[in-house]
């Protein structure tokens, strides 16, 4: 069963520069909660975003992990410098 | 998704109910009675901006979500396309909704009112059971 603190580190394994905050939020390691800032995310939209983490997990969303809330943004300064 | 594969009736209804519905959201349940709390919510936000939408059910059939997720390469539901076009799941709607963006995307006042929209045309294309709802 995957820990919040086991999704984090994923998370921050899989994309450079990345800072991911994880709560299980039902308490039952299969329902969690993200909020994933990384400098890659400067330019591209929220459905990029979101792609980049779900392929981290690949089956397992939809699998062990029922649900995988996401709210992801760039870091201040790449999105100063973004398109945006 | 150039390729038009015959021998795959679910992907290719999915990919017609994409195309012939301007706003269409592939959920748990219905919008009357949601079968998961992501959904719900979802539905919620089209309906606080007066959005007509047509609505699928992917539960009477694992092979609708099997077929869904490859075609639009997001593994979960609910998903909402407008225009042909994936926006997101629950939490990017929910955000949108949020900020506006929502609201601009359908052309839609924020306020709920909504402006007068043609209704989506129902498609018939078995197994797939599409409905279309207003608020």
């Amino acid at each position: 069963m995957p820990q919040a603190a086991e999704i984090k580190r994923r998370i921050e394994e899989a994309i450079p520069g990345a800072h991911a905050q994880v709560e299980d939020y039902t308490g039952t390691g299969d329902h969690f909660r993200a909020r994933v800032t990384a400098p890659a995310f400067a330019g591209l939209n929220r459905i990029a975003q979101h792609r980049m983490i779900y392929e981290i997990f690949g089956a397992e969303i939809g699998g062990p992990i029922h649900a995988l809330s996401l709210q992801t943004e760039a870091p201040e300064p790449e999105r100063q410098q973004g398109a945006l | 998704m150039t390729e038009h594969d015959t021998s795959n009736p679910i992907r290719d209804a999915i990919a017609e109910a994409i195309e012939g519905n301007e706003v269409i959201l592939f959920m748990k349940g219905t919008p009357e009675a949601p079968a998961c709390g992501f959904s719900a919510r979802t539905v919620g936000a089209l309906q606080a901006l007066g959005q007509p939408f047509a609505a699928v059910d992917i539960l009477p059939d694992p092979r609708i979500r099997q077929e869904l997720s490859a075609l639009s390469n997001w593994p979960t539901i609910p998903q909402l396309f407008v225009r042909g076009e994936l926006v997101g799941g629950c939490d990017i709607v929910t955000e949108m909704h949020a900020t506006g963006e929502l609201a601009d995307l359908l052309g839609v006042d924020d306020d709920g009112a909504g402006e007068e929209q043609p209704a989506a045309e129902t498609v018939e294309a078995p197994p797939l059971s599409i409905e279309n709802r207003l608020s």
